[in-house]
């Protein structure tokens, strides 16, 4: 792969952009938001951050955004990931490695349903107490 | 502990983050078998005694989890430094900041591996906050820097799955950059 400097970097969003423009604006208001803390990181979060990533490049949902926080007090079950789409209930999902992460973009995200194996709703004990 | 160099500097650089800094410099620098890199941030700072007690994994400031008895982004660093001959330092200063450094010798055989650069430099610079990263990047001389302020103008809302996309491209280049991989003995064609 050739170096690329900011100006390349530039072109090639500009590029997405004129693409972007033909496309469903509903997933703007999609989030992903993985946890990152301590545990998280320990756990593979940067693994399961980069699959979702991947995948929704793949399924060219490529406006969703995808962005990290600390730990949500489910340490036991790290990677836990937030996703948030219009019309479907605000859902925590634990346990969340690369092959989870792909089966919520095309489960989730694209089919609408939840991935119901993984859902979490209630934080670690020393959170709470 | 963390299992890389690039795992314990998402922790502490967020640890940066979290203390309020509006500015942070990361230095990631190899020369040899030595790979040094620093943590500089302009946050909140830490008296001694805290200073003391952020190396204790059986404490945390409790700012994020009020009931929760552990903290454990810096403590693991320093056993990760001490189990395989690195070093470790952490200077700070309530008001001006706080500066983590630490290295590794590559050639000891409990040194970590360095990890997913690439991966982790885009999460890094798109983690969400009023500040700018600055990185610094260098390998046996040859190097490349930027900012997140530099990339969020080139590149617009840094959340955005398709820019993290092309981040990742971006940083995976420079990476490669710096090392080439060395050419095979049969990369060239045996008869032209």
């Amino acid at each position: 792969m050739p170096k690329l400097t900011l100006e390349d970097l530039k072109k090639l969003r500009d590029q997405k952009v004129a693409e972007m423009n033909q496309r469903d604006v509903e997933n703007k208001q999609s989030q992903v938001i993985v946890g990152m803390g301590t545990c998280g990181i320990a756990s593979g979060a940067k693994k399961t951050f980069d699959a979702f990533i991947d995948e929704l490049a793949k399924e060219n949902l490529t406006d969703v955004a995808v962005r990290q926080t600390g730990c949500m007090g489910l340490c036991h079950s790290e990677p836990t990931v937030e996703v948030v789409v219009p019309g479907m209930p605000r859902v925590i999902y634990g346990n969340v490695d690369c092959d989870t992460a792909r089966k919520i973009v095309s489960e989730h995200l694209v089919g609408k349903r939840l991935v119901s194996d993984h859902v979490f709703d209630k934080p670690a004990a020393d959170i709470i107490g | 502990m963390h299992p890389t160099v690039c795992d314990t500097l998402l922790d502490v650089v967020q640890n940066a983050f979290e203390a309020g800094a509006t500015r942070v410099d990361l230095s990631v620098a190899r020369t040899g078998n030595l790979l040094s890199c620093s943590v500089a941030d302009n946050g909140r700072g830490m008296d001694e005694a805290t200073k003391r007690r952020a190396l204790d994994p059986f404490w945390t400031d409790g700012v994020k989890h009020p009931s929760r008895k552990v903290g454990l982004g810096l403590p693991f660093l320093r056993e990760m430094t001490r189990s395989s001959g690195g070093s470790f330092s952490l200077t700070s200063e309530p008001g001006r900041g706080t500066t983590v450094a630490f290295s590794f010798d590559l050639s000891n055989v409990d040194a970590p591996s360095f990890g997913d650069a690439p991966g982790t430099f885009t999460a890094l610079m798109t983690y969400p906050g009023d500040h700018v990263l600055s990185l610094s990047r260098g390998e046996d001389g040859a190097s490349y820097s930027v900012t997140s302020a530099e990339l969020a103008e080139t590149l617009g809302d840094l959340s955005e799955a398709g820019n993290l996309a092309l981040l990742r491209e971006f940083f995976s280049s420079n990476e490669e950059a710096l090392s080439p991989a060395p050419v095979a003995p049969f990369a060239q064609p045996l008869l032209t």
